[in-house]
């Protein structure tokens, strides 16, 4: 601040104090309809305080699911999304370092090749290649399977190049020594590599798990039994075509625990969440 | 760019890029491979005979009315989402920049947001928009105005993209907030010196300091609107009323997968990939230039 302007300052303040009431208005509508039952949401005027069905609601769609909508219950669903988000996460975190440290300290034939390749991959979302990649895991026989939600989403370059941008940075006397002193390549790795490479690997962390927590399309086409689902999809689910038979209390409840997770890991992880997704676009 | 030392080569490197390279083949280049070659067949009803047609399906594609509509239809979703995206988070960004106190907690309150999976997103702004249940189209009703989304094609639009900027908004604005705080304060000083007031100095030296991120913004914000937001339509309003939504990676799903007209959805495919390879190199070209006065 270079000069005291009271008026600017108090429009700021107006504007962001606005704007974050904007933002948190869906979330506290969710959660008011989340505390009343399936009649009142149809009664004016439309209800704006906390009802008293929170317990009732909430323990219904845990354990039960939504009646009428085909759908595991869903505290099934969220573990589905834990074991897709955890794996991707990290099994991309893993693959791409061991992957960057290969193509950064070693001189080896086709390596630039490589490189190339995993750089493709980088421009090609799943959202372009659908019915193909569909039908490879189909003819794996992975369909509603984790390891046919989880695989096609772990390779990505975002991460491999990251790790590389970093390793880059690591100074060339840390190898000469470790060298000099006989490590191994895996030895310096683990002992110096990865040791340095926390803070990246955290902020990677938050980043895509959230990425894997929130996936849609793939989830979409993978699975076909209910007990695959994962909680983004199966929110869906709950909302056939016509919406007069939808328990919106049912529904708002699941997607506040839908939206739980990823949103305390950007809360609770504020400092890496910034790192990464402002590392992961450089 | 290399390290001056290498290790010794053995086994070793091949054995660490295996896994990334095996996933890389099997799902990444196999299957753009068979969307290329697909894109150039057709096959029967029945899935006994596919004959190799060049580029029929090219054809075919561009005389579809529907095929191109649905290209107008992706181009005005992104341009709003893009246009609105970037100016309300850079009006945010330069708001969080100049404000001394709880400048930390507008932040977090501002990108949490981005936690929030474009789907469910969709489904509780959908749910606020509800001709019945939602209290936003009732309190328009209130105000006269008569809101119904599953029939007006244009409050359709209106919903998507207000769902696809409420986790767009939370991106643009950490960008934004980060390269106003590394403008150096001594040139807003000087400014202030020289008598510029808050606003011009925010034209003359903040805006023009901040082009690059703001093109690297657009890139990104452009290959959101169009691949990202799938999510939102098929949870908001599955394309409708009247394919008015139907945005182009939603018309290759729907085409793919539930009109089963391989080659049409190959050919689809083929063409996003090329949107998506010459917005990234464009990307990569003006980030090596910088774009700055």
């Amino acid at each position: 601040m270079v000069e005291n302007r009271p008026g600017l300052t108090f429009f700021c303040h107006a504007l962001l104090i606005v704007s974050v009431i904007v933002v948190a208005f869906p979330l506290y509508i969710a959660f008011i309809a989340s505390t009343h039952t399936a009649e009142r949401m149809f009664e004016l005027p439309l209800p704006l305080l906390p009802g008293s069905e929170a317990w009732e609601n909430y323990s219904t769609v845990l354990l039960h699911g939504v009646a009428g909508a085909s759908t595991a219950p869903v505290s099934h669903m969220m573990f589905n999304s834990l074991v897709v988000a955890l794996t991707v996460t990290i099994g991309k975190i893993s693959i791409s370092i061991l992957s960057a440290f290969a193509i950064v300290y070693f001189r080896f034939p086709l390596k630039n090749f490589f490189f190339w390749m995993i750089f493709i991959t980088l421009m090609l979302p799943v959202e372009v290649r659908i019915l193909p990649t569909y039908k490879v895991i189909a003819d794996l026989g992975l369909l509603d399977t984790y390891a046919g939600l989880t695989i096609p989403l772990i390779a990505s370059a975002t991460a491999t190049f990251l790790f590389r941008q970093f390793f880059m940075t690591i100074p060339d006397e840390l190898m000469e020594a470790a060298r000099i002193d006989g490590a191994s390549a895996l030895r310096f790795f683990w002992d110096v590599v990865l040791p340095l490479s926390k803070t990246n690997i955290a902020a990677l962390f938050v980043i895509l798990f959230i990425y894997g927590w929130n996936q849609y399309l793939w989830p979409l086409l993978v699975t076909t039994q209910e007990d695959m689902y994962t909680v983004v999809i199966g929110i869906k689910r709950m909302i056939p075509g016509g919406d007069a038979s939808v328990d919106w209390n049912l529904v708002m409840a699941t997607a506040m625990l839908a939206l739980a997770p990823p949103a305390l890991v950007v809360l609770l992880m504020q400092r890496w969440f910034v790192k990464g997704l402002v590392d992961t676009e450089k | 760019m290399e390290k001056r030392t290498q290790f010794p080569v053995g086994w070793l490197p091949y054995a660490l890029v295996a896994p990334q390279l095996a996933i890389t083949i099997v799902f990444f280049v196999w299957p753009a491979g068979q969307a290329l070659w697909q894109s150039l067949l057709v096959q029967d009803a029945f899935g006994t005979h596919t004959e190799f047609v060049w580029f029929e399906n090219f054809d075919v594609l561009f005389a579809d009315e529907t095929y191109i509509e649905s290209f107008k239809v992706t181009a005005k979703f992104s341009a709003l989402v893009a246009g609105f995206g970037l100016s309300i988070s850079l009006v945010l960004a330069a708001c969080c920049d100049h404000v001394l106190r709880g400048a930390k907690a507008y932040q977090t309150l501002i990108i949490w947001p981005y936690a929030v999976a474009p789907a469910i997103a969709a489904v509780i702004w959908a749910f606020m928009f509800n001709p019945t249940v939602g209290i936003l189209a009732h309190g328009m009703q209130l105000l006269g105005y008569d809101w119904n989304h599953l029939l007006n094609s244009g409050q359709a639009m209106t919903l998507v993209v207000v769902s696809a900027l409420f986790k767009l908004i939370p991106y643009d604005f950490l960008f934004f907030l980060a390269g106003l705080q590394s403008i150096p304060k001594s040139l807003i000083e000087a400014a202030a010196i020289d008598g510029a007031g808050p606003i011009r100095r925010f034209f003359t030296i903040a805006f023009p300091l901040l082009s690059p991120t703001s093109f690297f913004l657009l890139v990104v914000n452009l290959v959101y609107a169009f691949f990202d937001t799938f999510a939102i339509i098929d949870a908001a309003t599955a394309g409708g009323p009247a394919r008015s939504t139907t945005i182009l990676v939603y018309k290759v799903f729907h085409d793919g997968f539930r009109g089963m007209d391989l080659g049409g959805s190959a050919a689809q495919s083929v063409i996003l990939m090329a949107i998506v390879i010459s917005l990234t190199v464009v990307q990569f070209r003006f980030i090596e230039r910088k774009v700055q006065y």
